[in-house]
């Protein structure tokens, strides 16, 4: 449907999504969220890694989907596995370990049943024990149980649960974005993940830090502090050295950004839930260093196109459930649910293959003072969170408001939307995303 | 051994070191911060091999301006996660001059600490080392460098640091 429409149907899903308004359920109900990991999460896909992560054959990252604790590994044929992180012998967890590498075969430490990277029994000890036995190794019982399907966009490794669905591209439709944006700012076309991953526990519900993400009206009030804090000491800066301060302070200053300014700004929804805020904080300033970045990136791709890479204005993409990207600093937050009030983020930065090194260092600067477990920035937003939660579990109402800029929202080419930065758009784009997971119709 | 041992070196590294503990416990940052030389930096690294802050991600990688914002917003009254203030309890213990490290113009000094927090109700703890980095001044020392390794470094933070341990 093209235009500006309001639905006429309000409700999405009976009792706890309307178009306007979704129950408190939606946060705080452990069976809502048993739902959610069976409908949402067990059937989209979900972020598992960067292939940098892993380089080598046998190189393997530890990741959850929804409550699976699982394993990806590179393969022998270079290719990419997703297995259940467990021993089909007694159950026992493969690896204890975030990343590292498994030599030839996954070991179990309890009885040595040895895996290739494929899932499939490598030998088990004492087979003789087996002779007469119904066991067989060949069985898919007897084997490290693998996610059905596993694909990558542009390096990034996503892993599906479901057997079917959309492939990987269909999926991402307009999310693609995020990945484009952030690898064609390489001038050699792509990233390398930078080995650190900060990870910071949230106590709150996943759905809470992904509609704070585009929500374009929080960042002067809950940053209000850190922003003037940093606001001051660039006039020190200034005073002090009579150079304007580096481009880290405006990371911070920039959420003093008054609320009107974001008026202009734009959120837009996409096919199966993702979401993006376009415009905020321009990064094309004439210092040295951005102009060498730009030389080298106009001799990879020549001048028209260097143009439309960098007049690509994303702040946020969220690849809905499961990501938050800000490709134009190169860092990306992954969303692991852990209960209906709890939530691990597992925060990733990279590099730009081939722009120069002041170039990492700007988005260092942004993964250091926003994304890390000392962030000026985050720690209020957790702390937010946290009162949406407690205040959510209340009997001191039903619902949570998503009514700013209802019914102007404008759809197009199955895109929908906003007529101005500050709309709840996002907030309602997600929940008819989520309605849609949950009622099995996407 | 650097010219900086002396007879009762020790004794005054150790009163330093409670002292500089004693002005975070009590929120005293301007007197604080100014315990850093004015290239100064307060690092706390991701991963204890790093050897230098500088160009790498870290929990803390701060110099005198970095220090000044976070006292600014720690100071602010709209600063909500900090509001009301944690406490802290500092212990710094096993104060070891490193003769070894150490050269004529810089005292290196290794010692462990165990910190309390409450915030909101919940108690929680830090442990792990520093690294003084110290140059002579003239009445007492200042920090060219403190490396703070807490021990967790990898783990998840159930809410985030926001005060200098």
């Amino acid at each position: 449907m093209d235009g500006q429409s309001t639905p006429a149907d309000k409700i999405l899903l009976e009792g706890l999504v309307e178009t306007d308004r979704v129950h408190k359920d939606c946060y705080v109900s452990e069976e809502v969220f048993e739902k959610e990991l069976e409908h949402i999460f067990y059937k989209s896909w979900i972020y598992a890694g960067h292939e940098s992560q892993i380089k080598n054959k046998g190189d393997f990252t530890t990741f959850q989907i929804g409550r699976q604790p699982m394993i990806l590994v590179r393969g022998d044929a270079d290719n990419f596995h997703v297995l259940f992180n467990r021993c089909p012998h007694r159950g026992a967890m493969l690896t204890n370990r975030h990343m590292g590498n498994a030599g030839h075969h996954f070991i179990c430490s309890y009885h040595a049943w040895q895996f290739n990277f494929d899932g499939s029994v490598h030998a088990i000890p004492s087979p003789a024990g087996y002779d007469d036995t119904r066991f067989d190794k060949n069985d898919q019982d007897a084997c490290m149980k693998a996610a059905p399907r596993v694909a990558s966009y542009r390096g990034f490794i996503f892993a599906s649960l479901a057997a079917d669905g959309p492939d990987l591209e269909t999926w991402l439709s307009g999310a693609k974005a995020a990945f484009d944006d952030i690898c064609d700012r390489a001038p050699e076309g792509e990233v390398e993940v930078v080995k650190t991953c900060f990870r910071v526990v949230q106590k709150s519900n996943w759905k809470i830090f992904l509609e704070n993400q585009l929500d374009a009206l929080h960042p002067s009030i809950t940053h209000g502090a850190a922003g003037r804090a940093a606001a001051d000491v660039e006039e020190e800066i200034k005073a002090e050295t009579g150079q304007e301060a580096p481009l880290q302070y405006h990371y911070l200053s920039a959420f003093t950004t008054p609320i009107y300014k974001w008026d202009g700004l734009e959120t837009a929804g996409h096919k199966y839930g993702h979401s993006m805020l376009q415009g905020y904080m321009g990064l094309r300033p004439k210092d040295p260093d951005t102009l060498e970045y730009e030389a080298v990136m106009e001799k990879a791709y020549g001048k028209e196109r260097t143009d439309e890479i960098f007049n690509t204005n994303i702040h946020h993409v969220l690849v809905y459930p499961c990501l938050s990207v800000q490709s134009p600093l190169q860092q990306l937050r992954a969303v692991r649910p852990l209960g209906p009030n709890e939530t691990l983020t597992e925060i990733w930065h990279f590099r730009l293959k081939g722009a120069p090194e002041a170039i990492y260092r700007r988005s260092l600067h942004y993964y250091n003072l926003v994304n890390s477990p000392s962030t000026m920035i985050n720690a209020d937003d957790l702390y937010n969170f946290w009162r949406c939660q407690q205040g959510l579990t209340s009997e001191g109402g039903d619902w949570v408001s998503f009514h700013r800029n209802e019914g102007q929202d404008y759809h197009e080419d199955g895109v929908t939307t906003s007529v101005t930065g500050l709309s709840e758009l996002p907030m309602r784009h997600m929940f008819t995303a989520w309605a849609g997971y949950m009622k099995g119709e996407l | 051994m650097s010219k900086l041992i002396k007879a009762g070196t020790q004794q005054e590294i150790e009163q330093f070191l409670y002292n500089q503990s004693e002005m975070l416990d009590t929120r005293r940052w301007q007197d604080w911060i100014d315990l850093f030389t004015a290239d100064g930096i307060y690092w706390m690294p991701a991963d204890p091999a790093d050897e230098d802050g500088d160009g790498i991600p870290s929990i803390f990688y701060e110099d005198h301006y970095l220090m000044r914002t976070r006292m600014k917003r720690l100071d602010h009254p709209r600063a909500w996660s900090q509001s009301p203030a944690p406490r802290t309890s500092h212990l710094v213990s096993n104060v070891q001059l490193d003769a070894a490290a150490s050269t004529d113009k810089e005292l290196v000094v290794r010692s462990r600490f165990f910190t309390g927090e409450i915030r909101l109700d919940k108690q929680r703890h830090f442990v792990g080392s520093y690294t003084h980095y110290l140059i002579p001044d003239e009445k007492s020392w200042k920090i060219r460098l403190q490396r703070v390794d807490i021990l967790n470094y990898d783990a998840p933070f159930d809410y985030v640091l926001q005060v200098w341990l």
